[in-house]
């Protein structure tokens, strides 16, 4: 419906084939104007941020330059957060990706009471990560927390997973993995089984007539029709992972690590840089580097999902 | 191979899926399950393939009882009505697969899968993936696929019914030719008689989970058992006419007509349907057992068929090229002795 009627071509009416032409784009300026607003400025005045040296809040700043980057990459700081995110990203999300397979799997058999489980794997994503973690966080105690009491009852040594013995906080980073796969199972739970659903159970019997093992079928049938599915919560969970945050903070109250600053990672950094330090040109360099890591490894997965696919 | 069912039964709750049929299917033979919707055919061929187990009976392959022998290990070749074929996988990798499975050295289930892609003659497609080839040519990669163990038995379940109507004449061709080249027996399940009674060599013809009639095609036709056969098989369906026995004649519900029967078995008052197919009716204005009131012609190419009133009841006929008629007018009909058939109308059985 045209609240403009189109009037013939002949006419020399410029007025209302104006007014045609510009009625859809009036419908669509409250939601152009919110995207321009909180999207495209804020996205075009961080990269614009990155490229001045010493930008203050009010707009002053004393020069156009790469000053920014090459402080972040002289930064220890900086570098450690990449270390870890890096880390963080290349345990979690392959760990959580095949466990999640797994779990799908399971919860794709037609079994009684599979709807209890069901509704218990998918609990992690109703929760708050921060709520969640302060749960985690007396899991991991080192007295009372239940982690260590099953290492204990299984006859290993009792780990200090989120404080540090003698200067040596190496496990922070492990409490950080293992809360963070946890968490990040019951999305790509759910995502996997609608993948699972969609394949013809008629490829099974087909295949079982054949004689064909759970397992054969398993890897020849339901990994490559799940193939598409498993790269699409791959590069979802892999974006999500190099931007963790909300999994840091409650362990330690806030800081980064038992030390304060041995559990730096890319997001935290650019939140201190930019919070407390106010280092406004720092935080939007590393936020452009962040990009360009994330931006770079989206496509090598589409790379590969498409050389899988031919 | 020889298949042998005895007393075969198939029960979900209270519903007899499949009741208590015992036949034999001899080696090398093609065997249509034949029937409409929810006779019992498609459990029927699962029983034999193994997906579904028996309620009781038997099933015999040659000597060997695989009544609970699982699927895998009863060297039977399935083939799926919409073909089932791994979208993942080539061509070449699908009819392979079962070789795969089996652990046959990669060199060797390719030179095989090539063979048998021959055989169906899709060899040009074989690096093509399913969804790149048409219905017919997905329809050849799955027989391909079935054959290639070499199984002792083929099945396929409505193996024609999602292809177009040329397609299913061209293909229901090529399964008879492939299953003669092999020699495999064979039994496929249809709802279709036509594609049934083209290339069966025998014809199982079901209802509600009952065995009709187990025939020839011809002797199917020629000779049908009951009214159901005699009117699910032939195009057009088959005449009836619904009336009762008076004096040795049969005479029409509303009385408007009679024919003499020359059969013995039936009774006095006994009420009757007289089958009649339409090529075994006569247009004769001289010397008729009817007259009739044409209706409507239709010209079907090769031939024109018309519906003729006889009472209230319409029938075809076949029209021939030097009998003029209009609609409207009244024509004497006259039967021939083949393709006219009587049965009882309670029960249904042959008279």
């Amino acid at each position: 419906m045209s609240l403009f009627r189109k009037k013939d071509k002949k006419t020399n009416n410029n007025d209302v084939i104006f007014n045609s032409k510009l009625e859809p784009y009036i419908y669509l300026l409250p939601f152009v104007l919110g995207l321009v607003v909180f999207t495209i400025y804020p996205i075009i005045n961080v990269v614009l941020m990155a490229f001045k040296e010493g930008y203050k809040l009010n707009g002053a700043f004393t020069g156009w330059g790469i000053g920014n980057f090459t402080k972040i990459f002289s930064d220890r700081y900086f570098l450690s957060a990449f270390k870890n995110t890096f880390t963080y990203v290349f345990i979690v999300v392959p760990i959580a990706t095949c466990i999640s397979i797994l779990v799908a799997n399971l919860l794709n058999q037609k079994t009684k009471g599979i709807a209890i489980f069901q509704t218990a794997f998918f609990l992690p994503m109703v929760t708050s990560a921060i709520a969640v973690g302060l749960v985690w966080k007396y899991m991991f105690n080192n007295e009372i927390g239940v982690v260590n009491f099953l290492l204990k009852a299984i006859g290993l040594n009792p780990i200090n997973w989120l404080g540090a013995t003698a200067g040596n906080a190496q496990y922070n980073i492990w409490a950080v993995i293992i809360f963070g796969i946890w968490n990040m199972i019951p999305f790509t739970t759910i995502l996997l089984l609608s993948g699972l659903q969609n394949i013809d159970p008629l490829y099974y019997t087909a295949a079982k007539v054949d004689g064909a093992s759970t397992t054969k079928m398993f890897f020849r049938i339901t990994i490559p029709l799940l193939s598409p599915t498993i790269f699409l919560t791959m590069i979802v969970n892999m974006i999500s992972a190099f931007k963790i945050y909300n999994e840091i903070i409650p362990f330690w109250n806030g800081s980064a690590g038992v030390t304060g600053t041995n559990l730096y990672t890319f997001v935290y950094y650019i939140k201190e840089q930019f919070a407390t330090y106010g280092r406004y040109g720092l935080a939007a360099a590393a936020s452009i580097v962040l990009f360009i890591i994330i931006f770079v490894f989206t496509m090598i997965q589409r790379y590969i999902q498409s050389k899988a696919n031919n | 191979m020889k298949v042998q069912l005895n007393n075969l039964t198939k029960t979900f709750g209270d519903f007899k899926a499949v009741d208590d049929f015992t036949m034999t299917f001899e080696d090398g033979e093609l065997v249509c399950l034949l029937g409409p919707s929810g006779c019992g055919k498609s459990t029927m061929l699962n029983m034999l393939s193994g997906i579904l187990p028996a309620s009781s009976g038997q099933i015999l392959f040659d000597e060997d009882d695989v009544t609970n022998v699982p699927p895998q290990d009863r060297g039977v070749g399935l083939v799926f009505q919409n073909y089932a074929l791994y979208p993942h996988m080539s061509v070449l990798e699908n009819i392979a697969f079962p070789l795969e499975i089996k652990k046959v050295p990669k060199a060797q289930r390719i030179e095989e899968a090539k063979k048998y892609a021959e055989l169906v003659q899709i060899t040009q497609y074989i690096d093509r993936k399913p969804k790149q080839l048409s219905g017919g040519q997905q329809q050849r990669v799955a027989i391909a696929r079935a054959l290639i163990k070499q199984p002792r038995l083929l099945l396929l379940d409505e193996p024609l019914s999602n292809l177009d109507a040329r397609l299913r004449i061209e293909m229901r061709e090529e399964i008879r030719r492939i299953q003669q080249e092999t020699g495999v027996t064979t039994i496929f399940v249809t709802h279709d008689q036509e594609e049934a009674m083209s290339i069966s060599d025998k014809i199982v013809l079901m209802k509600a989970g009952q065995l009709q009639q187990i025939d020839k095609p011809q002797e199917l036709y020629d000779d049908p058992h009951n009214l159901f056969v005699a009117s699910f098989i032939g195009n057009p369906p088959i005449n009836q006419l619904e009336g009762y026995m008076e004096n040795g004649r049969f005479v029409l519900e509303d009385g408007s007509a009679s024919i003499i029967i020359n059969n013995s078995n039936v009774k006095e008052g006994q009420k009757v349907v007289l089958a009649i197919r339409a090529e075994a009716i006569n247009l004769n204005n001289e010397n008729y057992d009817f007259k009739a009131t044409v209706v409507q012609r239709y010209t079907m190419g090769k031939e024109e068929l018309a519906f003729v009133k006889v009472g209230e009841k319409e029938i075809r006929v076949y029209l021939s090229s030097d009998f003029a008629c209009a609609k409207g007018d009244e024509i004497g009909i006259k039967l021939r002795n083949k393709g006219v058939f009587l049965f009882d109308k309670e029960t249904g059985d042959r008279i």
